[in-house]
């Protein structure tokens, strides 16, 4: 079948299998970022924007998306950029496969609410799982980065 | 002599891959490997135990899309291991890459490879199994000397003296008495012992096993893995393909998490046949379901502790007896059970007059087990930190305090640690230091808080190695390039760790630049020096020396190379970091001289390769110390704090110290609590996705506060020991010994799940 979606700002037509996952259909995009880390919706790593809110692209069909917009984190990179630099100075990012679906939901959160506590933040992510950092460092990189904005503003 | 101030180490560097995997780069195998390849995957055994009477293959042959199908009629017949250790490997010869005996639910039955994976999995469902279904042996206590045998094979072999018997079940067995040892219990006015249980847990790193093979123009088998031990790979996959090491060529790129996992050959033998016999590329990609139920989880151990201590609290002796299940191939079971009794006993070396540690390992129809961070270590010190929190108790005496009397001094001789001297050990300011930042005096004493919760604390020391003593091997290349750059070629694996930046670090603290002036490479079995791999705590200590002894010699060749230029000898000049100066006089020239100067009419190589192997495994300690919330309504644990103070002696990079600490310890607390592998009475394992395989998620860890107290290991680079495998040690004898403050009620059985908890409580509570 056919479909019609924008990838990342880019509206792209693809002829797909009905029955294709939409993190397939990023994958075969060339959106290597989207990562398969389990096969029950549990780990998170899979995360992207679809119509600006985070979804599981493991848990949806490609067709599904038929018509909506998509935003892989190759897509958000001058987005992610900050943020990544504040999770790299705590060295949380250690083997790197869960961050991007990591960086995508934390981009989400920080949209929705520009000031989370950490309870907020613990909350919002613990659908993306880490087994590398104890989740510790990241903790402390988002805050980091966080206090960085809110001085940014302060200070403009 | 101690430096100490560094420029380079013992800094909070950015790890050099940082931003391109925050950013989500490709750079795991699946991202950087072509697309348009055979697709590879396995039939897995239904039984735990079964013979293949017939298997017919005709007709999967026939889908659309099935480039082969292989059965056990088509792989060579020579033994091996998938174990990655040095040779001769002190694991079993047991595995085929394809048998006809299947040994648990899981085995590998056929090898499927095909252009899609619609086509596979149909082929798949069409391939006709007959099997002769056989009685299993799945429970560890009657593995020995049961009349059912995994392994009645007759090309099985033991290539070391591990005490194995194939016709026993029987992987590895050992004794080691030292001291009188009944005499000294018998004096003994408290003796106690106990049984203590921990599972199967799996290494769950968030990438799969994965490899990728092609014939390179050579004709050789290139083959890109997410694997910790490039060298081992290559000589595994030659023994399973009964092919010259010659022909083949291992790489790894980025590595999704290993923790041990990737330190056994799981996914690359079967891409490797698909494509050294089509000679087409091939792929394979684990599911989470295969990783969980086919692959290398931690040994499951049973852990006998009987120590003997005076009414002061004073410790003895020591005895411990391990029985641990590899299930049903022995990749590293006759050495993880090893470190249960060798990096448990000699914490408590102080007044340690005489030890026993014996122990079986047994072959059952479970999951094959393998490397997990901790290796055995982690198993023994829940057992034995347990034991002595109970006879702590038992004695009425603080479970600090028991630990200050005993525990080990720097100096001291460890006899159960093949009585390697402890010549650095700061395990005294680590327990000081976390008594201090934890509050132990008052936090460790049950608290009912106002809506009937439990707070109270838990304690536990720990150690480990810093790689194998004799055996490791670490290499490192560094080279001097154009404009003045350094290029450091090793076999080590980053899997996440950051050692590629730890190493540079060094390298650049030697050659007194900045870290950024050294690029980094590996690891490729073609170009890199030989390195053993990533695992037993080695990179650090093994190959980082490595890495300070080839910087030490590059400098030596500059020297020669710049006294040339400058008209002078080598003995006039020396290097200043910029490049080299004459002693007198001041004249110089830059390292880009140098370089350039390199690449015209030059015979002196701005090229070195060192080696580095050490007589010692210097071991890194550490004090972990917990605080728990206990609803005793539920049996629910929920962690507060989490305070771990480690000595792993000069710390390298101080964020990716920290960090290993934080991420051992929540694995740590992942295993004490949940972490669980069921088998059904068929042998097959209840826990197969993440769905039922429950992981810590960042709301199950409370707060965790990391310190150190570091010691300096002479034989270390700039004072360095290991950090990687001990941080996950601490949490489940913590955490049970946190429980038991909270309702006077020991866990020894882990996952410590609330179920057992709340089952156990006495009924006043």
């Amino acid at each position: 079948m056919n479909v019609k979606i924008n990838l990342n700002g880019k509206d792209i037509e693809a002829l797909i299998e009905p029955d294709m996952l939409l993190i397939d259909f990023l994958r075969s995009q060339g959106c290597f970022s989207v990562k398969r880390g389990c096969d029950t919706s549990n780990c998170g790593l899979c995360t992207v924007l679809a119509d600006e809110k985070p979804i599981l692209s493991c848990s949806v069909l490609a067709a599904r998306m038929n018509g909506h917009c998509i935003v892989t984190l190759e897509g958000l990179q001058k987005e992610a950029q900050g943020l990544a630099e504040f999770i790299a100075d705590q060295g949380a990012e250690q083997c790197g496969f869960c961050n991007p679906g990591m960086m995508m939901n934390a981009i989400a959160l920080l949209k929705e609410n520009a000031h989370p506590s950490d309870e907020e933040i613990l909350d919002y992510l613990a659908g993306n799982l880490c087994r590398c950092s104890g989740y510790e460092g990241q903790l402390r990189g988002m805050k980091a980065y966080i206090a960085y904005l809110e001085q940014g503003k302060e200070n403009s | 002599m101690m430096k100490k101030t560094f420029q380079q180490v013992n800094k909070p560097v950015r790890k050099k891959d940082a931003m391109n995997l925050l950013l989500g780069k490709p750079a795991y195998v699946d991202d950087i490997t072509p697309i348009d390849c055979l697709l590879v995957k396995v039939l897995r055994s239904p039984h735990a135990h079964a013979l293949i009477e017939n298997i017919n293959t005709e007709n999967a042959k026939k889908v659309d899309g099935i480039e082969v199908i292989y059965t056990y009629k088509d792989v060579p017949q020579k033994r091996f291991t998938m174990a990655g250790q040095t040779y001769p490997e002190p694991s079993p010869y047991d595995r085929l890459i394809l048998d006809q005996r299947v040994r648990f639910v899981g085995d590998a039955v056929a090898i499927i490879a095909g252009t899609n994976e619609k086509a596979i999995d149909q082929a798949m469902k069409l391939i006709q199994v007959k099997y002769q279904v056989l009685e299993p042996v799945l429970d560890m206590h009657v593995a020995k000397d049961n009349d059912i045998l995994v392994h009645p094979e007759d090309n099985w072999k033991a290539l070391c003296p591990v005490g194995a018997d194939n016709q026993r079940n029987l992987c590895a067995c050992d004794e080691t008495i030292e001291g009188n040892l009944e005499n000294v219990f018998s004096s003994c006015d408290e003796v106690i012992e106990r049984t203590y249980h921990t599972r199967a847990n799996q290494q769950a790193m968030m990438e799969t096993f994965r490899t990728y093979c092609e014939i390179d123009p050579f004709g050789r088998l290139h083959v890109v893995s997410s694997t910790q031990i490039i060298f081992h790979v290559r000589r595994i996959l030659a023994h399973a393909l009964d092919i010259p090491k010659s022909q083949i060529h291992v790489e790894k790129p980025r590595i999704g998490g290993g923790f041990g996992a990737k330190q056994t050959v799981v996914a690359e033998v079967y891409p490797a046949f698909v494509t050294w016999m089509t000679k087409k590329p091939s792929k394979m990609i684990y599911s989470r379901t295969e990783t969980q139920i086919a692959a290398s989880p931690r040994h499951e151990m049973e852990v006998t502790v009987r120590i003997g201590a005076m009414k002061d609290g004073t410790i003895r002796a020591i005895d411990v007896y391990t029985l641990s299940n590899t299930g049903a191939f022995g990749e590293h079971g006759p050495t993880t059970v090893g470190l249960s009794g060798h990096k448990s006993i000699p914490l408590y070396n102080h007044h340690l007059e005489a030890f026993r540690f014996a122990y079986d390992v047994v072959y059952t129809n479970c999951q094959a087990a393998g490397a997990y961070r901790g290796y055995g270590a982690t198993q023994g010190i829940f057992a034995v930190e347990s034991a002595v929190n109970e006879l702590a108790s038992r004695l009425g005496i603080d479970a600090v305090a028991i630990r200050k009397t005993n525990m080990v001094k720097e100096g001291q001789e460890m006899s159960a640690y093949y009585h390697e001297v402890a010549k650095s050990c700061a395990l005294n300011r680590c327990m000081e230091r976390a008594e201090e930042l934890f509050d132990w005096e008052n936090k460790s004493k049950p608290r009912i808080m106002p809506d009937g919760k439990i707070r109270s604390g838990g304690v536990a020391m720990a150690m480990q190695g810093s790689g194998i003593s004799g055996v490791d091997v670490g290499s490192a290349t560094i080279k001097l390039n154009d404009d003045g750059f350094y290029a450091l070629t090793i076999g080590a694996a980053d899997m996440g760790t950051g050692c590629d930046t730890i190493l540079a670090q060094m390298a650049a603290e030697c050659l007194e630049c900045d870290v950024d002036n050294v690029i980094v490479f590996g690891a490729d079995s073609d170009a890199s020096p030989y390195d053993s791999g990533s695992y037993a705590s080695s990179t650090t200590y093994v190959t980082g020396k490595a890495v300070e002894k080839a910087c030490l010699e590059l400098k030596d060749h500059l020297c020669e190379i710049g006294a040339q230029m400058l008209d002078c000898v080598k003995s006039e000049v020396e290097f200043t970091g910029q490049g080299i100066e004459t002693l007198v006089g001041q004249k110089s020239v830059s390292l880009s001289d140098i370089a350039t100067k390199s690449m015209c009419g030059n015979n002196i190589s701005t090229q070195v390769t060192v080696s580095h192997s050490s007589p010692v495994s210097p071991p890194p300690f550490m004090v972990g110390m917990v605080e728990i919330e206990l609803d005793k309504e539920t049996g629910q644990v929920e962690i507060l704090d989490y305070v771990a103070v480690v000595d792993c002696g000069t710390v390298i990079n101080t964020n990716l110290a920290r960090v290993q600490t934080e991420g051992g310890i929540v694995q740590g607390i992942g295993m004490a609590l949940y972490e669980n592998v069921q088998y059904s009475d068929k042998g097959a394992i209840a826990e197969n996705s993440f769905m039922q395989y429950k992981i810590p998620s960042r709301l199950d860890m409370g707060k965790l506060r990391v310190d150190f107290e570091s010691s300096y290991e002479e034989t270390g680079p700039f004072g360095a020991k290991s950090i990687g495998e001990i941080v996950i040690n601490t949490p489940s004898p913590a955490i049970a010994h946190a429980i038991y403050n909270a309702t006077g009620v020991w866990q020894r059985d882990l996952p410590m799940t609330p179920e057992k908890i709340l089952m156990s409580l006495p009924e006043e509570l």
